[in-house]
Parts: C-alpha cells; structure tokens; sequence
C-alpha cells in the first residue's frame, strides 16, 4: 500500500466516528435541543459494542446493542432537559460524567482485551478495480452506513415534511406548537436518535478501529463532534468535510512525527484541532448563511402554553 | 341557522388574573364580529382558547351545533377554524410555501402547494411569491403569508388578532376589501382589535370585553365611538390637552446628513437624513416598522457613534461621537422601544432602575449609592407619574406594560432634559395609561424641551405632534405641519410613494 492510499483510508477511517456522532448531534440541534453528552453516549455504546461481542454474540448484533445503548443513554438526557426542563447544558455535561462512569463499569471485566475485529467488506470486482478498488472499496460497513446515514439525513432534514417540521421546531417550538405540533414527543425521538448515532461512532471506535475496550477510549472525540457541529454551521455536508479535515490531519500529523519532523509533537498534535476550526470558520463566516442555519431556540427549555 | 360558534360561560384563570370570566359569544355564519377591548382585557387569551391554543377552565363551546369536547389546533384545523396571530407565528428560515406546508394536511407536495398559494393570492389580491424566504418579507408581505395559509383551508370560522396593528392605512383598506369578500362567501369572522374606528368600518356585531367580562354587546355601525369606548374602558375617553407650541430661536436637536451602512443585508442604512427639532414641540417620526427607526434612534441616543461628530448636534454642540452617557449629560433624555431589557432591567426593583439614569441628580456620591434618595426618587415617580406597583422595591419585571412605560417616561421626564426621544411611547399600554404619557409628553415640551416621538401608531402621532416626518426605507420625508396633512397623505409616504398632497388617494378607512 503506497503513502497516498494509506493516508487517504486512513483519513475517511479516522473521520468516520466523528461522522456518525456529529451527524447524529446536528438532527438534535437542529430541534433546538443541545445534547452536550456525546463523549458518555459514546463511550457506553464503545463498552457495550465489546461486551456484546465478548460474550459470543455476532458483530452485527454487538453493533444493533451499541446504539440502543446510545439512545438509552440519551433518554437519561431526554427526561432531564426535555421534561424536567433542567438547563440544557448542565444536563448534557451531566450525561458525558455519567456516561464515562458508566462505561468504565460495564467495561471492568473485558477491558483491554482485544476482539475480533470487523473486516473490511469485500465487494465483487469493485475491490479489485487497480488503484480506484483500494482507496474506496476497501472499507468495514460501518464506514458505507456512516455515508449512506448522510444521504438519509440530507435527504430527511431538507427535502421531507417530517425534517422541515424537525427545523421549524429548533427555530420557534411555540409556533410549531401553536399550528398544533408535539414538540416535546419530536425531540424526544430526535434525541434519541442522537444518541443511537453517538452509541454508533462509539461502537466504531471499539469494534473497528481499535477492537477492544479502553477506559474513556474516545478520547474527546464527542467533544469535537460537537465542535464540529457548530463550527459546520449545522450544515450535514460541512460536518462531513470538517470531519475529513479533522482526520486528514490527525493521520498526516502522524505521518509527520513518524517521519521525524523536526517539530515539537505537541505541536503536531494540536495541527488537526487548529486546521478544523480555522478552515470551518473561514466558510463558515457569512452572516446570513448561519442565521438562516443556526436553530435559534437551541438550548432554550421548552414548555408549551396551558 | 345554527350559529357558526357559539361560546357559554368560558372561564379562563391564572395565577392573580381572571383572564376571562364567564365570557359568552355567538357569531353567525358570514357574520363579522369584533372583540373590543383594551389591552390585557383578555381578547387574545379568548381567541387562543377558541383555536384550542390554550384550555379554558370552565365552559362550552359549540361549532355549527356541535359541542366540541377534547380541544386542540388540529380539532380547529378540523373543525375549519384558523388563526391569524398579532405576532405571526411563521418560521423565518424557511420558504412561504414550505410555512404553508406545515399547516396543510395530504402529501408533502411543495410544487403543487405553490400552484396552489399563487391561485389563492391571486383570487383574493394578496400577492405573495411562494419560494421566497419569509426572513426577507416585510410584515406586510408576512400578513399576507399568514392570512392566505389559513384561506386555503377554506376555513369556517377565521380569526384575526389585531392584524392591522403594523399596516399603513392604505394596506389595512386592502385588508377589509379581502375579509368582506370571505364573509360574502359565508365565512365568519372575528376581528380583535382596540380600534374603533376599524371597527366601525368593518364589523356587523361587536362584543365588548373589560377585565376579563363582557361589558356589552353593540352593532357598531350602528353605535358611535364614544359608546364603545365607553363600554371599553367603563369611562370615557381621557383628552390630551394642547398648549400653544412656542418654540425656540435655535434648534435644541439637529441632524445633518447622517448616513450609516446596513450593518447586515437585513439592516437599513439611513440615507443623508436631516432634520431639526426645537424646543417647545413635539416631532413625530411614522413609519412602517424596518424602515430605519431603530438605526436612527440608535444613532441619536448614542448607542451607536457616527463617523463624524458633527452630524448630530445638541444645543449646538456636536455630539456625534458621543456616547450615550455623554450625551445624557448635556441633556438628553431617552425612552426606547424595549421597555424590559433597554428600558429597565427586568429583575430589579423600581428603586434601582430609577438610578440608571437618575444617579446624576445626587444619588451617587464617591461611588457609593445614597440608597434613600434613590428609593424617594423611585417614590416620587410612582406618585407623581400614576405607577401602580408594590412600592419601589417592586421589580421591573412585575408591572404590567402601562405602568412600567409610565414609570421609565417618568424617570426620563424628571431628568428635566433639553431633549426627550421617545420611541413608541404607548405600545402596548391600555388607553388610560396611554393618554397619560401621551399627555406629559406634551407638557414636557410645553416647558421648553424639545421632543421627538418615534411611533407606529398613526393616530398618536396626530394627537400629540407638531409636525411630522414620515421614514421610508432609510430616507426621511420633508416635514410637514399636522394641521396641514391628513392620515392618507403620510400613509402613502409611508409606503414609499412621494406623492404630493394634491394627489387624491384611494380607498382609505371610512371613518
């Protein structure tokens, strides 16, 4: 495998965790609901992706098990901050502590032992197309489902009566309210389905990418979806360039340090977090395009009139 | 006939307020009812509880002869009973007609829905294009958006709340053209507003509310305007009281040539505006709310610096690039729009808010607050202003609109300044109270100060002003005398058209 290949799957690789939980994280915003939990999201949907396979069940099982264990773990976010109205942001940092914690202890009996690993998918004749085979049919499926989900929730938020209602909702709930919508019973679905995307790229990362269980494995990678989030200006294709930026960058920088660069690696490290953020800013910046983009009423608790 | 709707006894309580009590109503079909009454006599709670908005707590409400049992928005959108909102309820970052798509039922279709808006637009001259984004509409063109999303439900019963409050006269004639045509074809309406005279000139039936009661019921064209009020506010109607305007030899607050640049694409820039005030009268500025008035009341308070100072003077001197404390100083004195926010901060008590602007008068003495001047001031306001509150540690957040708007005019007035702007000084505030600031706005500049009113509301301004300047899309018209101009002349400046006055307007509000 020559350089270009390597760094270009590792790039789309690298990239997709980020993809599903930020995608995941943009439907929910977009409802005006701000989900400040993915890094606990995902690290319970890491810890049960492993355990479900430690036991013997099949991947694709320990997969389906991940996201329900996302979701669930977003419900403990959904009561609070959708039906107790507590404050948004508190609920979700709430979440992320809970979710570490939890994670580490259903993690305590299997941690650090590898698994079985989910292989890249084989596909008839297109793997073997020279050069074009390797760098993009040369993927585990989760990497396919992660740009098959973004096509869906493209599809869904700009061109379905369903994804219109979930935006006019992040912008005004007490007009959606008023022409006789259920805010709350849709961002507590939207929310959940955050959550399953966050157990997603959590199960990735354990199952694909390194097969075995770490305590807090994800390593602030919840924490940059979110970034990304913002930063992409709640548009799905920003979140997914911006998530290929991120990891274009972590791999090239690796590449760098192994290579011997005669930079500090500290340096080295903060490249990919310094690119992201100034490359989404700069096209990011017109001040029409994030009005009409940003959910206004994000993290404002909703209660509907009596 | 059955009667189109018909409400018994509906009751409706919050915390401290009767919002409606035992209230009945009944409306015929292609009948139009108005529900007068001032603000905060509980109009807009009865017509949320009739869209099933909101639930009343006691009560019976009977459509086409049918009691409806379990209420909501979509039992209305059932039952055909829409509802156009005094604070519109569409969604900004989306299209007209995807707003439309939202409340209509069927496929998710947004090309056949435009056919749709276009035809409807077109049947009942509410011209609107369906792809546009309702971000960029004016309120007018938003009105429209809303009042064609309910007609093309074909709806029973249609209701509108205050809808013509942010109108100029011209588009509000356009308005009753379209309602009395949807009640030709046996649609029912109810029409909420506080304005006799639309009343007068649109509704067969009226109910008239007072606290939260029916006072009454009246045929309007029938009755005369001084019944109703009287029914309204169970007195009559309060005067303001005119002063013969003298005014000064130099102007107290004069603007040269301003300009400033829209700050985005969906600001105005204010194009090479002038104009004097002197002392002794009140100006007034009408306008369609957008045109400019908050960048020109920003730039005149201070809030927002002009390039060169000399642009805004103030007794001569050029303050421009003043800021607002600055400018206090030499004597400026300012009520804005935003009572709660700008005006007064909302969680502090009376007292403390009477020290935002008042401390210049010794309440403040090597940084420390004299809490005992400031609370007498506070007191002092209340009393002499009419403030009805709980003493002045009430806070700000607690008084309705009126009294909260009396006492931040008090405040200002009390500074004794040479200049007072005040942007819409009575929105939102009952008539009594109205009448009330309108009538120390004149005697404040009766004592020699010099007094510019920024306001929406028509008949205010004809009320109390001197002369007026009309602001269309960031120019400023040439002033002219009140007693020289009519509502139709400065309604035609206001939409833009620099029609001479001999020019014949048509289609106004008969009054």
């Amino acid at each position: 495998m020559d350089l270009f290949t390597a760094i270009f799957t590792g790039t789309i690789i690298a990239a997709t965790p980020l993809i599903f939980a930020a995608l995941g994280e943009l439907v929910v915003e977009k409802s005006g609901v701000l989900n400040l939990g993915i890094e606990g999201m995902m690290l319970v949907g890491a810890a049960v992706g492993v355990w479900v396979s430690y036991v013997g069940l099949p991947l694709p099982l320990a997969i389906l098990c991940a996201a329900v264990a996302g979701a669930l773990a977003s419900l403990v976010f959904g009561v609070l901050a959708l039906t107790f109205l507590t404050n948004q942001y508190a609920a979700g940092l709430a979440l992320a502590i809970f979710g570490t914690g939890v994670s580490a202890y259903i993690g305590k009996g299997f941690g650090s032992t590898p698994i079985d690993a989910l292989k890249p998918l084989v596909i008839p004749f297109l793997t073997d197309i020279p050069v074009l085979g390797p760098l993009l049919f040369n993927y585990d499926p989760l990497v396919y489902l992660s740009f098959i989900l973004f096509g869906l929730i493209s599809w869904f938020l700009y061109k379905t009566k369903a994804g219109l209602i979930v935006r006019t909702i992040g912008e005004s709930p007490d007009a959606a309210h008023a022409i006789g919508y259920p805010v709350i019973k849709i961002r507590y679905l939207v929310v959940l389905f955050g959550g399953a995307m966050a157990g997603l790229g959590g199960a990735y990362l354990s199952i694909a990418y390194t097969p075995l269980w770490v305590e807090n494995m994800t390593a602030g990678k919840g924490w940059i979806s979110l970034a990304l989030v913002v930063f992409a200006a709640w548009r799905p294709a920003r979140v997914l360039f911006g998530a290929w930026l991120f990891g274009g960058m972590t791999i090239l920088q690796l590449q760098g340090q192994a290579l011997g660069l005669a930079l500090p690696s500290e340096v080295l490290s903060s490249l990919p977090y310094i690119a992201t953020i100034v490359v989404l800013v700069i096209i990011s910046r017109n001040r029409q395009f994030l009005a009409l983009n940003f959910p206004t009423s994000l993290a404002k608790p909703f209660r509907p009139a009596r | 006939m059955n009667p189109r709707l018909e409400l018994r006894d509906i009751s409706k309580r919050y915390p401290g307020v009767v919002a409606n009590d035992q209230v009945s109503l009944s409306v015929m079909p292609g009948e139009i009812h108005a529900v007068l009454g001032e603000n905060g006599a509980g109009k807009s709670t009865l017509m949320k509880i009739i869209y099933g908005a909101i639930g009343a707590d006691e009560g019976e409400m009977v459509f086409d002869g049918t009691p409806i049992a379990a209420h909501g928005p979509a039992v209305s959108r059932a039952l055909g009973i829409e509802m156009v909102y005094q604070h519109f309820a569409l969604f900004e970052s989306v299209s007209v007609v995807e707003n439309i798509a939202l409340c209509v039922s069927g496929p998710f279709d947004l090309a056949g829905l435009s056919v749709q808006v276009r035809d409807v637009s077109e049947k009942y001259g509410l011209p609107i294009d369906p792809h546009r984004l309702v971000h960029d509409l004016s309120v007018g063109e938003r009105q429209r958006v809303e009042i064609v999303r309910c007609l093309l439900q074909d709806p029973k019963l249609l209701i509108l709340d205050e809808p013509t409050s942010v109108l100029t006269p011209q588009a509000v004639a356009k308005l009753f053209e379209t309602l009395r045509q949807l009640a030709s074809e046996g649609c029912s309406l109810l029409y909420i507003s506080h304005k006799l005279d639309e009343v007068q000139a649109l509704c067969d039936t009226a109910t008239v509310l007072r606290n939260g009661r029916v006072t009454g019921t009246a045929e309007p064209k029938k009755s005369t305007p001084t019944k109703l009020a009287r029914m309204m506010v169970g007195a009559d109607l309060p005067e303001t009281h005119h002063g013969k305007a003298i005014t000064s030899g130099k102007p107290k607050l004069s603007v040269k040539g301003l300009m400033t640049s829209a700050d985005d694409q969906f600001g105005i820039g204010l194009k090479n505006i002038s104009f004097d005030v002197f002392g002794g009268e009140i100006v007034g500025i009408a306008g369609v709310s957008g045109n400019g008035q908050a960048e020109l009341v920003s730039c005149l308070s201070g809030e927002t610096p002009t390039k060169t100072a000399h642009v805004i003077t103030l007794d001569g001197a050029d303050v421009g690039q003043m800021d607002a404390g600055h400018r206090r100083r030499l004597g400026l004195a300012f009520v804005p729009e935003e009572r709660l926010g700008r005006g007064a901060v909302p969680p502090h008590h009376l007292s403390d808010n009477a020290m935002l602007t008042g401390h210049r008068l010794g309440m403040v003495k090597n940084g420390m607050i004299n809490r005992g001047a400031a609370n007498a001031y506070a007191s002092d306001i209340m009393q002499k202003y009419n403030v009805k509150a709980n003493g002045h540690e009430a806070v700000a957040s607690s008084l309705s609109g009126g009294n909260l708007q009396k006492f931040i005019v008090g405040r200002e007035i009390e500074l004794a300044p040479h200049v007072l702007i005040v942007s819409q000084p009575t929105w939102g505030v009952d008539v009594g109270a109205a009448a009330f600031v309108r009538q120390a706005l004149i005697d404040l500049s009766r004592s020699g100060a010099a007094v510019l009113v920024v306001s929406e509301e028509l008949d205010e301004l004809f009320e109390i002003c001197d002369r007026l300047l009309v602001i269309c899309q960031g120019e400023i018209s040439p002033s002219v005398d009140r007693a020289d101009t009519d509502v139709e002349e400065i309604g035609l400046l206001m939409t833009g058209l620099n029609t001479p006055s001999s020019v014949a307007p048509s289609g106004g509000i008969s009054r």
